[in-house]
């Protein structure tokens, strides 16, 4: 599917002329405490998100912020310079949800974006959803 | 100052960047001398530097040598295949940053210490602080004919490379004196494959260093190794020879013939600049320094090996550094002072150990008493000196052996007392050699003599605060210079925090309060298959048990080595690096490579055609590895799975480049058509790679497999090293190449082909078992107790018992072996992963390459 292709199937509920909710993918396609990368035409222009399906076990008591299934933010990695946060291993460091980046390890928080080894350092983070068995972004 | 001089400078000022210009406040700055770019002189340049000292002084440093200073005491190295580069002790723009001004090539020929000027060949340059760091010389004796060509010395890079020139025409050398430097000048002729004689006046080799016996058996370990000794000869001259070049005549008229003479009779300090100018000289040469290293001059001061400080010359380079640091301290008016140094030392000289700590002889402290321990067939002599109640040790020799060096130089230079049988420490002992343990330590024990951090140090940081090893290396930076610290500071610094209440934490990381090697036996002993039923039954559960990229990958590897299921299967997918993910190692810009297997290093023509069709399809860059397999770069994504595909339908099979596990076994061309291979290297490399392929470990592993005792396939550096003999094999463990290179130890010999697999079995497995993650074999074996002797007992005489378990466990392992491209290219599931977008099929546009000699590379 060409990214012209996928503007065209766009959904344009949102009542906001700039931002609006889109389909990009379905469950299916997703990794289990794992990333995938997808091309997201956005409002103010196309970007690379990383999207992170952290599934929660119904029946298992849960924890504290660990309520949050699905994650996106930048795919681009501000330390190497390279497409890559998707393909970084999830985990949890000090009560949050990261990802450590495959390249030069520095950690990233998964809600925010924020890096733990620098403070200036944040990846763009979207709003994401499940829609049924569909995924849906904001941006 | 020359005008000339005075241009050139302002000149080449102007170009620094303005940053550092703006330090340049000329009026308030003095201008500091620094003659001599030796290995003292330098580390004083590096104090200045890094202490902000060149806002105060503008530093000017004279070098005669036209190498910038250099690691002198791994000189030797340079025939070994370290160059003037790599011996440098700074990068070669670090001067300029730095903002000094080095003038290599360019001696100081005259102090003028009434004009507060020195003088070179090229002008005059005032001074307001002069420091000499002018070393030593080797001294040459006053033999008749010590002047002709090919009569040299061993001191700078320049005298290595005349006796490299000479050697290339010379079939034999002598080395005149059999001290330290003279046996290290043996091994190196040696080297040079020059037949070698040491010639010692004394009547025993190391004369300072050992007394009679230690000599004697010093004499025996080095002519087995082919280097002849002569012990009292005093050359009376040198002339022509018949068969050799040089023909040297003895005391009693005997005579030697050689191509080649390095004279290393020891070393004189190079004061005479200091005398020309009429600072005060010791009686037998030096300059005469207090603990400031402040000459009779007070605006003249002297370190290094051209000082004479109570009486002594130190000829070595701690002492050295120390006196730089006091120099230091004196020029910007601090009150770090030289206090003296001890001038204890172990080496491997020509492979024989030998150490001396303190009043080696014995003949400094009247009533001194002495043990000792001579075994004529280890070929082992061990000397204790001991005050006359037994309780303090005063001096040690040893040869042979310097396991227990490190023990005594703490009961020596902290005043311990002695066990009640002192030579219980130097008798041998059945297992493990005793240590001392950080309880017993004083305060006053240096444990970092990089950075003199002593015990006291380390419980300062600790009451101040530190809370672990990384806090109190980071507070006080021991164990960040040479690195031969770290396992006594880890020791020091457990024990202390145990000793105050604090649980010392062994865990992984936040998720697991277990080591690598605890959660190992758990996932034996229970049988547990997934990082999700471990972190459920065993994690910590204050987490949100997701894990980390820590304990993740370390789990992953755990389970394969255990269970060996394909790491592409949906439950230890989340668990792999990026790397094993994609089965193909990252590079900077988001691409792979693709390394497929070539056991042994042997390939057909058809593979290599095969290699070559795909590398061009798919604009691959190709590099031949020191692994002897040919590398393919810049691979995108997408691409990976249709290039395994036409590499596996080719017969290829993946490398496991991107994985902990074995990477390739080295072999050399071997009996088949070497004419000196005694045994088929190629073929028995070829099988080993096979056995093992796939075999996830703590870290990666390295085979090398020659076919006779040329060794040309390196296998010493490897983490398992195999070389043929005319009985079998020799087998040699835990070797590296790398960042700290170390030579695999022999393990066992002349084994047959299935004693060798056998034994490397166990190895393996216990390896795997055993080590922290990402521990080679050669730290994980420096980190064992009870080092080789111990690692023998387990793997050839079984006593843990754990043997048939541990062959046992790699048949498993041998036996599920599936190659994990194979696998996954007939899984859709799996290629799912390999796409860029899950939303769009274009490839990564932001990946951009450019060419170079003919093949792309990233941008
Ligand atoms: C082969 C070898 C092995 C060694 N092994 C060890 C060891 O294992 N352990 C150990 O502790 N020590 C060892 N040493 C000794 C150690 O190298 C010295 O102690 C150390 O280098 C002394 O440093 P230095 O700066 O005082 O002198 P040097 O390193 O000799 O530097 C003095 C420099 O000053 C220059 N110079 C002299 N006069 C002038 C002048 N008028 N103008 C300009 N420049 C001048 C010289 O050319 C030289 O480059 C070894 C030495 C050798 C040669
Ligand atoms: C006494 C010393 C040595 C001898 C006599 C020797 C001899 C040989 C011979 C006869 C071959 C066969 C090659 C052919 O005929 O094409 C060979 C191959 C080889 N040797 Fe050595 N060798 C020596 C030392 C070394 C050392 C020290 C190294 C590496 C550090 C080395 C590396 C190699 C390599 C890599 C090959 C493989 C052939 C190739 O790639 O060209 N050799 N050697
Ligand atoms: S190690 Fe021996 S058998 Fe192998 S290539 Fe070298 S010389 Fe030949
Ligand atoms: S002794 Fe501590 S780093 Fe060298
Ligand atoms: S890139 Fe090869 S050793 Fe680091």
């Amino acid at each position: 599917m060409t990214a012209a292709a996928l503007k065209n199937e766009m959904d344009t509920t949102g009542f906001n002329h700039t931002k609006t909710w889109q389909k990009i993918c379905t469950k299916a396609d997703l990794v289990a405490f794992s990333g995938v990368a997808a091309w997201f035409e956005t409002a103010s222009g196309p970007a690379q998100v990383a999207i992170f399906y952290l599934p929660v076990d119904p029946n298992a008591a849960t924890l504290p912020g660990r309520a949050t299934e699905l994650y996106a933010l930048d795919h681009f990695d501000p330390f190497s310079k390279a497409n890559v946060i998707a393909r970084g291993i999830v985990g949890d460091i000090k009560g949050a949800a990261v990802v450590a980046s495959p390249i030069y390890k520095q950690h990233f928080r998964l809600a925010d974006g924020q890096c733990l080894e620098d403070e200036s350092v944040t990846l763009r983070t979207w709003p994401i959803a499940f829609k049924g068995d569909a995924v849906w972004i904001e941006g | 100052m020359s005008a000339k001089n005075l241009s050139a400078k302002s000149g080449s000022a102007k170009n620094l960047p303005a940053k550092k210009l703006s330090m340049q406040t000329t009026s308030t700055q003095q201008q500091l001398i620094i003659i001599g770019n030796g290995m003292v002189g330098h580390h004083l340049v590096e104090q200045l530097v890094e202490n902000g000292a060149l806002e105060r002084y503008q530093v000017t440093v004279f070098g005669e040598e036209r190498h910038r200073a250099y690691d002198r005491v791994h000189l030797s190295e340079y025939f070994s295949g370290r160059d003037a580069d790599a011996l440098a002790l700074c990068e070669e723009d670090y001067y300029a940053l730095s903002n000094v001004e080095l003038r290599s090539g360019e001696a100081v020929i005259e102090i003028d210490r009434a004009a507060k000027e020195v003088i070179t060949d090229q002008g005059r340059y005032p001074y307001d602080r002069l420091v000499l760091a002018t070393g030593s010389y080797p001294f040459v004796p006053p033999i008749p004919g010590n002047d002709r060509e090919g009569c040299l010395v061993y001191r700078t890079l320049d005298d290595l490379d005349a006796i490299r020139a000479v050697a290339e025409t010379a079939t034999t050398g002598v080395i005149v004196g059999g001290g330290l430097l003279g046996l290290e000048a043996a091994n190196a002729l040696r080297g040079l494959n020059l037949d070698t004689a040491v010639i010692e006046f004394a009547p025993r080799l190391m004369p300072m260093q050992v007394d009679n016996e230690g000599g004697e058996l010093l004499r025996e370990k080095i002519e087995a190794l082919g280097v002849q000794v002569l012990t009292e000869c005093a050359t009376q001259r040198i002339e022509d020879g018949e068969a050799s070049r040089h023909r040297m005549v003895f005391q009693d008229e005997k005579i030697l013939e050689t191509d080649l003479i390095v004279f290393s009779a020891g070393i004189r300090p190079r004061d005479q600049l200091a005398r020309d100018c009429g600072l005060e000289i010791g009686e037998r040469g030096g300059i005469v320094v207090d603990n400031q290293c402040l000459t009779s001059d007070p605006a003249i001061l002297a370190i290094g090996e051209v000082a004479l400080w109570n009486q002594s010359i130190f000829g070595l380079v701690a002492p050295g550094y120390q006196m730089a640091k006091a120099a230091f301290s004196t020029l910007v008016g601090g009150d770090t002072r030289f206090a003296g140094a001890d001038m204890s030392t172990k080496l491997k000289l020509l492979g024989v150990d030998v150490g001396s700590i303190g009043d080696a002889h014995g003949n400094q402290n009247p009533g001194a008493r002495m043990f000792r321990y001579l075994d004529p067939i280890k070929q082992e002599y061990r000397k204790l000196v001991v005050s006359s109640d037994g309780k303090k040790l005063l001096g040690a020799m040893l040869v042979g052996n310097n396991g227990v060096y490190d023990t005594l130089l703490q009961y020596y230079s902290n005043g311990i007392e002695l066990p009640a049988e002192p030579a219980s420490l130097i008798l041998p002992q059945s297992g493990a050699a005793p240590t001392l343990g950080p309880g017993a330590l004083p305060e006053t024990a240096m444990i970092c003599s990089c950075h003199n951090v002593s015990k006291a140090d380390i419980c300062a940081t600790i009451d101040g605060g530190a809370e672990d090893l990384a806090g109190v290396k980071i507070a006080t930076k021991a164990s960040t210079g040479c690195g031969g610290c770290t396992a006594l500071l880890k020791s020091v610094v457990d024990y202390e925090l145990e000793a105050r209440g604090v649980d010392v934490d062994k865990s992984i990381c936040e998720h697991f309060a277990h080591t690598r090697q605890g959660l190992y036996d758990i996932v034996r002993v229970e049988g547990i298959k997934t990082f999700t039923d471990l972190i459920e039954k065993h994690g910590n559960p204050d987490t949100h048990r997701l894990g980390c990229d820590i304990c993740k990958p370390a789990v992953g590897s755990i389970l394969a080595s255990c269970f060996n299921e394909p790491i592409t299967d949906a439950a230890h997918i989340p668990l792999q690096d990026t790397n094993d993910t994609f089965m193909a190692n990252m590079q900077k810009n988001g691409t792979y490579s693709v390394v497929p297997r070539v056991a042994g290093g042997e390939i057909t023509p058809d593979k290599l055609i095969t290699l070559g069709e795909v590398a061009k399809k798919y604009s691959l860059y190709s590099k031949v590895t020191g692994g002897q397999r040919i590398d393919l770069f810049g691979a995108r994504l997408e691409d990976l799975p249709d290039i395994w595909s036409e590499l596996i339908a080719a017969g290829f099979e993946t490398g496991h480049a991107y994985g902990k596990s074995l990477r390739t076994v080295k072999s050399c061309v071997g009996s088949t058509w070497c004419r000196y291979g005694v045994q088929d290297s190629v073929g028995m490399a070829i099988w080993l790679e096979n056995r093992y392929k796939g075999l996830r470990s703590p870290h990666k592993i390295k085979f090398g497999v020659s076919g006779c005792t040329r060794e040309c396939a390196e296998a010493q550096s490897k983490d398992i090293g195999i070389i043929a003999t005319e009985n079998g094999w020799n087998l040699f463990v835990c070797g590296n190449g790398g960042m700290r290179p170390r030579h695999a130890e022999l393990f066992a010999t002349d084994l047959d082909d299935e004693q060798l697999y056998r034994t490397i079995d166990r190895f393996l497995m216990f390896y795997v078992r055993t080590a922290d993650r990402l521990q080679r074999t050669s730290v994980w074996r420096e980190n064992l107790d009870g080092g080789l002797a111990y690692l023998k007992e387990v793997i050839l005489d079984d006593s843990l018992g754990i043997n048939a378990e541990l062959e046992r466990q790699m048949q498993t392992v041998v036996d599920t072996y599936q190659c994990e491209w194979a696998e996954a290219i007939s899984d859709p599931e799996k290629l799912k992963r390999f796409r860029s977008f899950v939303n769009d099929d274009r490839p990564d546009p932001s990946i951009i390459m450019t060419s170079e000699r003919g093949q792309l590379r990233p941008a």
